[in-house]
């Protein structure tokens, strides 16, 4: 099972565009790569998925010409292309859309686009050209995208566009995508999928990094599997589960999404008292978005305690705006929130907090996490006045709480003083779920909990989640992943244009209903 | 660091290696200081080529500037008085730096302080106890200091401001002010500095140690040290220190923590300019005993060298003003082979060969342009946005 593959040498047909040997790529003391052996036909869709830290992105930055190997050898339609530059790369039509955006805020999505190669006019930058360009690239792959938006104003759905926009529009013919769907919506992922499968009917290799097994048997025709650095597993998709899949990630078998054994929306509420008003209420509540837009209209509902809410939809349809409201991080234009019998509309974040507000936020690097910050000092974020006397930070107790958290909450590696950036994005998520359910609390919101997470700590933040609501707490569930909406939640709302379309129990809710709400279609 | 790498081991199990190598700058104390070493060693090698232009052997000069610095009582007695200065400059321009801000004012905050200080012991009755005198010289220099930051705090706070932009304005403003003030109303006859101090006057070192006789060195120095000790524990150690770390390494986050990021801003640009005020009572409590014209010298621009070499850490800037003091009085030293703007020049490329070679630094300069950038933008954008018919409303 755990043998690593050995390619079946030689034998592959001459028309590989990518061919990966024995790959290795140390960082310090760590080895993300070593004996990582990839071979990707031309016109295929290839999946590589893998837990995080596998060393997916590593393997695929060397292919990008991002990383020099530290051993051996990148083939690239036939010729030895090992230790080039991103350049080389670029110019040979390789492209990376990567997990985290590489985008200029200040500047537009045309502008963004064209960095590096700008169509000129004498010594001007032909910005009207450049948007034609754009409008024409998005028109033939189906990528919609405002040309003349500002970045910084973008969803990070839209930035996801911009980012693979970018790519083709530097000539990309093998196309390298770093956990794309990470960020869009079901009805999204599926333009995804329209535009993958023109590019491979164009001609176009693709490889896909996912975490997703579902997608990964939807999309792709070849798997292959990393597990702690090394490629261990190949199969043709056609006639694989997910199951197998998993297996081969983990090394074990895993439960997966929409195999919970229990998924009861008719959880025994709280305690009585104050079982009958909500644990968290929200009525009336208008909200502007940073470009000055409505979005989020009059909008009022309950969480009981002992209820998760699911909300779905396509992002950008008022989810960030809500939540920043309900964490006071947003003002609203009207309406109010309560927490309890306890109006909370206009108490500060930190008021919030320690009126027992919880809040996973939905970007973890922006804003979740002080990346330079140690494991320990990131862990009381947000609740820094409870571990600080007149005599400064208490560090003893700081430690103290670090070590116990890492430990309840399975944090890798469990050294308290390394800072957040040096870990994986799972385990990073692990920090703020800690803080944030390691906690006494009554509410909590959860923003794509499980982005850019992998398989083994999904399965750990579902279950924590589930835990919360029964211990009687409200939860707030936002996910663009939408089995998870519906596994986890016991009511689920789809939110378009600022308001709820349609509320439905999770016993009724399926895609295939839900779907045409998230889109509009319904109403 | 080994630990990560023994878990791969195990290749069977569930992986425990982090994706991103644990590689943060600043880790050990030899990545802290070889940029600096390597910035002084082609700061030497500069100096080498100067100096042969000159005709002049390179050892003999860097003899003659070693031996003018720390070859002598007095010499050190410079030495210490100057590093006393940039030590509170340095300081100010870290504790701004570490909140994301980038104090170009600490000239003229600098100046304010030692005004300020001057005027209050001045104003004091003769027989004012010494103590006290200071004390409250002490008081109005940091006050001084703090409230010509407090604009460009507020500004920034509250409007977003580029701090950058204001500090430099206000030089200008508050130098000319004070000019004023010195020049129209309150000098001595026929002098440029306002009358002496009747208390709060600092003693010189050479009042214990006579060999620093006719040295400038004096017991602020021990003010500049718990200046150090203070901005590190107040930094490192305290609630106050860790919000305002977050919000210069993580704007987004440190909101998302309960943090007040205006009132953070503006409370760091008011300790900043407070602690380059307090560099003010080196010369006038502790030298002259009275502030005049143009005493600060650039000593609140050269803050900005030594809070870069110092990598924006208390203790390290207390060695970088010992370093840039040296050049400075070393300066003096030579010039009697070579003009002493040779050392000036060692300065200039001892920060642009750090500048160039750590990683915070450049992130640094990058965010202040960036800041820049970005307001340019914003309001580029408005303009294009008010000159076309606006559309987007109706989407």
């Amino acid at each position: 099972m755990s043998t690593p593959i050995s390619q079946a040498n030689g034998s592959m047909p001459a028309s590989s565009a990518v061919r990966l040997q024995g790959v290795a790529k140390g960082f310090g003391s760590v080895l993300a790569n070593r004996d990582a052996s990839l071979e990707v036909a031309t016109g295929e869709i290839h999946a590589l998925v893998g837990e995080n830290g596998a060393g997916k992105s590593t393997l695929m930055r060397v292919l990008a010409g991002m990383y020099a190997p530290d051993g051996g050898r990148v083939q690239v339609n036939g010729r030895d292309v090992t230790g080039w530059s991103t350049q080389d790369a670029i110019a040979a039509g390789v492209g990376m859309v990567h997990q985290h955006f590489m985008l200029v805020p200040t500047l537009t999505v045309a502008e963004n686009l064209v960095l590096g190669m700008e169509p000129t006019q004498g010594l001007r930058i032909d910005l009207a050209k450049a948007a034609t360009d754009v409008k024409a690239l998005s028109a033939k792959t189906g990528l919609q995208v405002d040309p003349s938006a500002l970045v910084a104003d973008l969803s990070v759905g839209e930035a996801q566009r911009v980012e693979i926009l970018k790519a083709l529009y530097r000539g990309a013919r093998i196309l390298i995508l770093d956990e794309p769907t990470a960020v869009l919506s079901p009805p999204e992922v599926r333009d995804l999928w329209n535009v993958l499968r023109r590019l491979k009917a164009d001609g176009g290799t693709i490889i896909l990094i996912t975490h997703k097994l579902d997608e990964v048997i939807a999309i792709s025709d070849t798997i292959t599997v990393m597990r702690a650095g090394m490629t261990v597993s190949r199969f043709a998709t056609a006639g694989t589960t997910p199951r197998d899949i998993a297996r081969a990630m983990v090394g074990r078998d895993v439960r997966l999404t929409g195999e919970s054994e229990e998924t009861t929306a008719t959880v025994v509420v709280g305690d009585g008292a104050g079982a009958e008003r909500g644990a968290l209420r929200v009525a009336g509540i208008s909200v502007k978005s940073d470009r000055g837009l409505s979005a989020v209209n009059n909008l009022s509902f309950e969480i009981a305690p002992g209820e998760i809410l699911g909300i779905a939809g396509v992002e950008g349809n008022g989810q960030t705006e809500l939540l920043e409201v309900i964490a006071g991080l947003r003002a609203p234009v009207s309406g109010s929130i309560l927490m309890g019998a306890r109006d909370i509309t206009t108490l500060s974040v930190r008021e919030r907090a320690d009126a027992g507000l919880s809040h996973i936020p939905e970007d973890r690097h922006r804003r979740g996490l002080i990346l330079e910050y140690s494991i320990a000092d990131n862990l009381i974020l947000g609740r820094q006045h409870h571990f600080a006397t007149r005599a400064g930070l208490e560090t003893a107790r700081i430690a103290a709480h670090a070590t116990q958290q890492i430990q309840a909450f399975d944090i890798r590696p469990p050294i308290a003083t390394l800072p957040a950036r040096a870990l994986s994005g799972g385990n990073q998520q692990k920090i703020v779920i800690a803080r944030e359910m390691g906690r006494p609390f009554s509410v909590l919101l959860a923003a794509q909990p499980t982005r850019g997470v992998d398989v083994g700590a999904i399965e750990f933040i579902h279950a924590q989640l589930r835990q919360a609501r029964n211990a009687g707490k409200a939860v707030l569930l936002v996910s663009a992943d939408l089995p998870e909406v519906i596994g986890l939640s016991d009511r689920v709302a789809v939110m378009y244009g600022g308001r709820f379309v349609t509320v439905l129990p999770a016993a009724q809710a399926t895609a295939e209903k839900l779907g045409p709400f998230m889109t509009g279609a319904a109403s | 660091m080994s630990e990560p790498n023994t878990q791969m081991k195990s290749t069977g199990e569930l992986l425990t290696v982090p994706a991103v190598p644990p590689r943060v700058a600043g880790n050990t104390l030899l990545e802290n200081t070889l940029p600096i070493i390597v910035a002084l060693a082609i700061a030497a090698v500069v100096g080498d080529l100067l100096i042969l232009t000159f005709g002049e052997s390179p050892a003999t000069v860097y003899r003659l500037l070693v031996e003018g610095t720390w070859g002598n009582a007095y010499g050190i007695g410079q030495v210490l008085y100057k590093a006393t200065t940039l030590t509170f400059t340095g300081l100010a321009f870290a504790l701004a730096g570490r909140a994301g801000l980038f104090n170009v004012g600490a000239e003229s905050q600098l100046a304010m302080g030692g005004f300020v200080a001057g005027v209050v012991g001045m104003l004091l009755p003769a027989g004012t106890p010494g103590a006290l005198g200071l004390l409250l010289c002490l008081v109005a220099a940091a006050a001084g200091g703090a409230t010509v930051a407090a604009v460009p705090g507020a500004l920034r706070a509250r409007f977003g401001a580029s701090e950058v932009i204001v500090t430099i304005m206000l030089n200008f403003v508050v130098l000319a002010l004070l000019n004023w003030l010195v020049s129209a109303k309150i000098h001595v006859p026929e002098t440029l500095h306002t009358p002496p101090i009747n208390s709060g006057g600092v003693p010189r070192l050479s009042d214990l140690f006579a060999a620093f006789h006719g040295s400038a060195a004096n017991w602020t120095i021990i003010i500049a040290i718990t200046a150090a000790l203070v901005s590190w524990w107040y930094l490192f150690r305290t609630r106050g220190g860790y919000e305002l770390r977050a919000v210069g390494l993580q704007p987004d986050a440190a909101e998302y923590g309960g943090i007040s990021v205006p009132r953070v801003i503006w409370v760091s640009m008011c300790m900043s300019g407070a602690l380059a005020g307090l560099g003010g009572l080196n010369f006038v409590l502790g030298y002259k005993g009275y502030y005049e014209e143009g005493f600060a010298g650039g000593a609140g621009f050269l803050g900005i060298a030594v809070a870069l070499v110092g990598r924006n850490h208390p203790f390290g800037i207390l060695f970088a003003a010992l370093l840039f003091a040296t050049l400075s009085q070393g300066g003096l030293a030579v010039n009697a082979l070579v003009p002493k703007q040779l050392t000036d020049i060692l300065t200039a490329v001892v920060i642009l060969a750090v500048a160039t070679a750590v990683p915070e630094v450049q992130r640094q300069l990058r965010a202040a342009a960036a800041n820049a950038l970005a307001a340019f933008t914003r309001a580029s954008a408005q303009r294009l946005a008010t000159q076309r018919p606006s559309t987007k409303d109706d989407a």
